[in-house]
């Protein structure tokens, strides 16, 4: 201890304190701050491309994800539509269908009810026709006839018998 | 170790002295500082003392400021005498004399004289002035380089790394993210300059910057004083007052831990000191033991030994850095510690 | 040095070495255990041994 005391030097004691100081001022001014800046910034320069990076990878996954999304619902919608579509083309098919079913039996009971009619005019016009004829017949026979008084009253009868069977 | 050769030439002109006594000497004349930078030195035909080396300002505070020349001391050979007054070197300190030179002793072989203050640019003063010019060319280079470009080039490769570990390694475990930056240039020019300037102890310039207790001092002490000035409320509270212990505890642990905040520091100025003296001092007497042992065998193998040792100071130089600089961010780190509540 | 110093100065340097060798060799134990934390452990350990080596200084200078 009293070799250290005896070695102490107030001279190098000073000089050291102030050209330490000074150095430590001069290089916080002139070189620790300007580096220390520089490697911070690029630092952060790294930091910032690195986030962008991850950023972007991020986006690109999110696009994709959304593309994905996008063409799934595009292919439910396509399908949806092809569903649709058939349901309609199953619909209108149906619908013709029973259309064309109820026309037809619409022009089937129209055709029957016209038969229907034909078939009353034409007995009507067979009857008034038939009569006309059963007038004329009697008329020639009457003519022909009418010197045979038995023969006269024989037809009368068979054409009354045959009258009456219809 | 150039200075350890040219020892060894002076020994073999004056013959068989005691060289036990001489390498003691050497070595404490290495370890001190000394008022003119001398590379080697060596006695020519003549019996004549030649230095290879420059002379340094002496600067005294004696009844006013005097400066001359070192080489009036003649390296200690001679009496310099600056307007009337007389002055002499003895072990390496200036101390007040007559015109003839003498130098009084006391019974524990101290001198006398009277002792002027002494603000010389001595070796080691010059070295430090040496390293923190080197340090500011160095640094303010690398850091224009910074402004062209945001890749470090040259020198700066190799010291980036460096400064990016005291940062994240260093500083921010240490103090903490928030408040790191205020500390970051005390730091940052603590561990460069006790590097660099172990390293130059270990190169043959005979410079020793580190191994005296006057520059580990002022290094402590701007760290005690940092850490004094910046400390907050936490940190004084936990010295005068501390949390969570009995009041009678309370009142016994303040002036403990007040010793502590002194202490912490002047760990730090003995740590560095010793490990460099001890280094010095060992590294020397191996070297010397060559020249003792003036057989084959013996001195290739201290000399195997002194070259292993050069390799470990080398990892002195860089670890005792690291620590000084490391302890010097715990002790700001606890100076500025916000308040825990789970205390 | 006197004799009781050189002692002192021994018993020191054993006691020092003990501590720091004790320091190391735990620090030692745990990065083997946890070989991802060796920064935080080698950063303790250096610190810890600091301590011991200074107060070890601070004795030798007093012996």
């Amino acid at each position: 201890m009293e070799k250290l005391i005896n070695e102490f030097s107030i001279g190098l004691f000073f000089w050291q304190l102030v050209l330490f100081i000074g150095l430590v001022l001069l290089l916080r001014k002139f070189a620790w701050k300007p580096i220390l800046d520089a490697v911070e910034k690029r630092e952060d320069g790294i930091k910032d491309a690195l986030d962008a990076a991850e950023n972007a990878k991020l986006e690109m996954q999110n696009l994709q994800a959304d593309n994905e999304k996008l063409l799934k619902e595009a292919r439910a919608e396509r399908e949806e539509m092809l569903k649709e579509a058939r349901e309609m083309k199953n619909k209108m098919i149906e619908d013709a269908k029973t259309e064309a079913s109820e026309s037809a039996a619409k022009l089937v009971a129209q055709a029957q009810a016209s038969i229907e009619s034909e078939k009353k005019a034409a007995i009507a016009d067979l009857k008034s026709q038939v009569a006309n004829l059963s007038v004329e017949i009697a008329e020639k026979v009457v003519r022909t006839e009418l010197s045979n008084k038995d023969k006269q009253l024989q037809l009368v009868e068979t054409m009354l018998a045959e009258k009456s069977l219809k | 170790m150039i200075t350890t050769f040219s020892f060894a030439k002076e020994e073999k002109h004056e013959g068989e002295g005691d060289i036990k006594t001489e390498i003691k000497e050497y070595i404490n004349h290495h370890l001190l500082d000394s008022h003119d930078f001398s590379l080697t030195s060596y006695t020519n035909g003549a019996g004549e003392h030649k230095y290879i080396g420059f002379p340094l300002p002496v600067i005294l505070w004696d009844n006013g400021l005097k400066i001359f020349s070192s080489s009036k001391f003649h390296h200690g050979e001679s009496v310099a005498e600056v307007n009337g007054e007389y002055y002499t070197l003895f072990h390496n300190k200036v101390y007040k004399t007559d015109a003839a030179g003498t130098i009084n002793l006391d019974d524990d072989h101290h001198p006398t004289n009277i002792k002027p203050i002494d603000f010389s640019i001595t070796k080691n003063v010059f070295t430090i002035f040496l390293v923190g010019l080197l340090m500011f060319v160095m640094f303010s280079r690398m850091a224009k380089k910074y402004k062209t470009g945001s890749i470090p080039r040259g020198m700066g490769r190799f010291l980036e790394p460096i400064i990016l570990y005291i940062r994240d390694d260093i500083a921010v475990p240490n103090i903490g993210e928030k408040k790191y930056k205020r500390y970051m240039p005390y730091l940052l020019t603590v561990f460069f300059f006790i590097w660099i300037i172990n390293l130059l102890g270990l190169t043959p310039l005979g410079v020793n910057v580190t191994n005296n207790i006057a520059v580990t001092l002022a290094l402590a002490l701007i760290t005690y004083f940092l850490t004094t000035f910046t400390a907050n409320k936490n940190y004084w509270g936990h010295i005068f007052w501390m949390p969570g212990v009995p009041t009678p505890m309370k009142i016994i642990l303040a002036p403990i831990e007040l010793l502590g905040t002194i202490i912490k520091p002047f760990s730090l100025m003995i740590r560095l000191y010793a490990n460099i003296t001890a280094g010095h001092i060992v590294l020397m007497s191996i070297i010397g033991l060559m020249f003792i042992f003036k057989n084959w065998i013996g001195s290739s193998l201290s000399f195997g030994l002194a070259f292993a040792l050069s390799l470990l100071e080398l990892l002195v130089a860089a670890l005792q850095a690291y620590i000084f600089t490391m302890l010097s961010a715990l002790y700001f780190g606890s100076a500025v510690e916000e308040h825990h509540e789970d205390h | 040095m006197t004799i009781p110093n050189i002692v002192g100065a021994g018993l020191i340097v054993i006691g020092a070495g003990l501590g720091i060798g004790k320091i190391g060799g735990s620090a030692m134990d745990a990065i083997a255990r946890q070989p991802e934390a060796s920064g935080k452990i080698q950063t303790a350990m250096l610190i810890a041994a600091a301590l011991i080596e200074g107060i070890g200084f601070a004795a030798l200078f007093a012996a």
